[in-house]
């Protein structure tokens, strides 16, 4: 089986979020990076399809600046075969550019699935994964919690409010990938010291600059300070009359 | 200048979100067209002229009994392109979410996801977003033509300002498509998803183990129905709740108009979750939990018996 897996180098979730002198980009000074959550699903996955398989090649694909060569290792580290960092100082903010620059890349191989993230957890805009489906003109299935593969019918699950959507897909297909569809394998010594050793090639791209103009990135407004209405059991009623008169939510 | 609002139905009934995509259509100008895609006639379509649309159009095909991605994105990307729309609004929902960005690729542009504010300014559109799981708000200006939008659901409060509403079925001849949705597992009845609650109750570490998250149920069953019972990240790795219920930066941002944190401490990645719900409630034993730096109202003190004491409290209110 032939995976493509498609990741991201975000910031920790943990870590405080600065705003530059421009006051439009992220002051990334002294800011802890990981491999973006949600992507370690998708890594995982191709992992396990593979090993299932018994043959065929997990490859990592990454848009990012030189610093990402450290996420993909973590995803070498993993166990993935190998790494391409589409390198790129700045990510576009337009997730249509990100998307038609791995698509391209994507192209020139065959590949049975073709794995992202649900989303990234800096810039959430759950997206890159059907925009390239579309541009590659693959099946897709996003959000994906469970899934099935039997030759080249796929089974997925996938929430929604309420309730979950299950579904039938063809492969080859792009699935994005939700919390829940596995456990993420922490990456042992071993799978360190091999990672530096696997292949990592860095192609350097020039996204397009198009589509959306960043006019400011801001703190969000404080929260009124709030106040401790009281201790125990006997707070409740004080608190209820609150929430009713001065809140007005109930 | 018109701009599309797509809505939503499942099994037939328009989703309540649609009203929030065409109220918040109304900002962008002039006139607000919306469309639904359906198997036959969707229930509630009537409805949507009294929340500003000018026009609803349900576009109906064999395909459309279960969400059919490709055959609703084909769809209404041929609408759009028909109607010649500079702006397309969906809700960021699972199926809007899913949905946009394929309407959006076959127009040749993404979207700008999961917004919370809109406004044009000179002509152009300007939105924002929260990014970073909150921590930071993003404006942007959509110079993509047309403009692919989804809004974060509970933010746009839906407003009536009654306009025509005329309605209209157009069959479409659109093929099924490779993906289909073989059938949709309910989730226990009377649940209702993080995402779309009115009324959250958060539960953490704090209550100990999993069978005592009984208490929150019984909270949220005396807001009788409005309610939904969330928790933090902590309780969802131990395995204690499912992931659909996790609130926070690798869970769902949820804005209700009342959060109640119950034995939740407070880590960043939660708050960011939560913060930008009307009202927070903190329920904790720890005087000093960050919690009580974005709660409105906090008390400490043992959950055990101050969330049962609530229950009692809100029951009294609506029974």
């Amino acid at each position: 089986m032939k995976i493509a897996v498609c990741i991201k180098r975000v910031p920790d979730s943990e870590t405080r979020v600065k705003i530059a002198a421009d006051r439009k980009s992220l002051d990334e000074a002294g800011m802890k990076f990981v491999l973006n959550p949600y992507d370690e699903f998708a890594v995982e996955e191709a992992l396990r399809r593979k090993e299932k398989a018994g043959a065929g090649e997990v490859a990592v694909i990454c848009l990012g600046p030189a610093a990402a060569q450290e996420t993909i290792r973590t995803a070498l580290a993993m166990g993935a075969d190998r790494g391409v960092l589409l390198q790129a100082d700045k990510i576009p903010a337009y997730p249509f550019e990100t998307a038609t620059v791995i698509a391209t890349e994507l192209k020139s191989t065959s590949w049975d699935l073709i794995l992202f993230g649900r989303m990234a957890i800096d810039d959430y805009n759950h997206q890159v994964g059907p925009l390239v489906a579309e541009q590659l003109g693959l099946p897709c299935v996003t959000a994906v919690s469970h899934l099935e593969i039997e030759g080249t019918k796929g089974v997925a699950e996938r929430e929604i409010e309420g309730g979950i959507e299950v579904v039938d897909f063809p492969l080859p297909a792009v699935l994005t990938a939700d919390k829940g569809l596995n456990e993420p394998r922490y990456p042992a010594l071993k799978g360190i010291m091999a990672a530096k050793k696997k292949p990592l090639e860095v192609k350097p791209v020039q996204p397009g600059g198009g589509g959306l103009e960043v006019v400011a990135l801001t703190p969000p407004p404080d929260r009124k300070e709030g106040r401790i209405v009281g201790e125990g059991a006997g707070a409740v009623g004080e608190l209820v009359r609150l929430l009713r008169e001065e809140a007005k939510v109930l | 200048m018109t701009t599309l609002a797509v809505l939503e139905q499942r099994e037939g009934v328009l989703r309540k979100i649609s009203h929030e995509v065409v109220t918040a259509a109304q900002r962008l100008g002039d006139s607000v067209d919306a469309v639904v895609c359906g198997v036959g006639p969707v229930q509630g379509t009537d409805q949507v002229g009294k929340f500003g649309a000018d026009k609803v159009v349900t576009l109906t095909n064999p395909a459309f009994a279960k969400y059919a991605p490709e055959a609703c994105a084909q769809a209404l990307a041929e609408c759009a392109k028909q109607g010649g729309y500079r702006t397309i609004v969906f809700a960021a929902s699972a199926t809007g979410k899913d949905l946009a960005p394929r309407v959006a690729a076959k127009l040749g542009v993404g979207v700008a996801g999961d917004i919370t504010d809109l406004a044009t300014d000179a002509g152009a559109i300007v939105v924002t977003r929260p990014v970073y799981a909150g921590k930071a708000l993003l404006k942007v200006k959509v110079t993509a033509q047309p403009a692919v939008l989804s809004l974060r659901p509970n933010i746009f409060t839906p407003v009536e300002r009654p306009k025509a509403g005329t309605a209209e079925t157009v069959a479409v001849n659109v093929p099924a498509g490779r993906v289909m949705v073989r059938e949709i597992k309910a989730a226990p009845a009377g649940a209702l998803d993080v995402a779309e609650a009115q009324v959250i109750i958060s539960g953490g570490r704090g209550l100990k183990e999993p069978a005592n998250f009984k208490v929150l149920e019984e909270l949220a069953r005396a807001f009788g129905g409005h309610a939904a019972v969330g928790a933090s990240r902590a309780v969802v790795d131990a395995g204690w709740r499912a992931h659909a219920d996790q609130v926070g930066q690798t869970g769902k941002t949820v804005s209700p108009s009342l959060y109640i944190a119950v034995g939740i401490s407070g880590a960043i990645q939660h708050l960011a979750g939560m913060r930008t719900s009307k009202v927070i409630v903190a329920i904790n034993k720890d005087k000093d939990a960050p919690i009580f730096k974005v709660a409105d109202y906090g008390v400490v003190g043992d959950l055990f018996e101050i969330v049962p004491k609530l229950t009692e409290e809100i029951r009294k209110l609506h029974g």
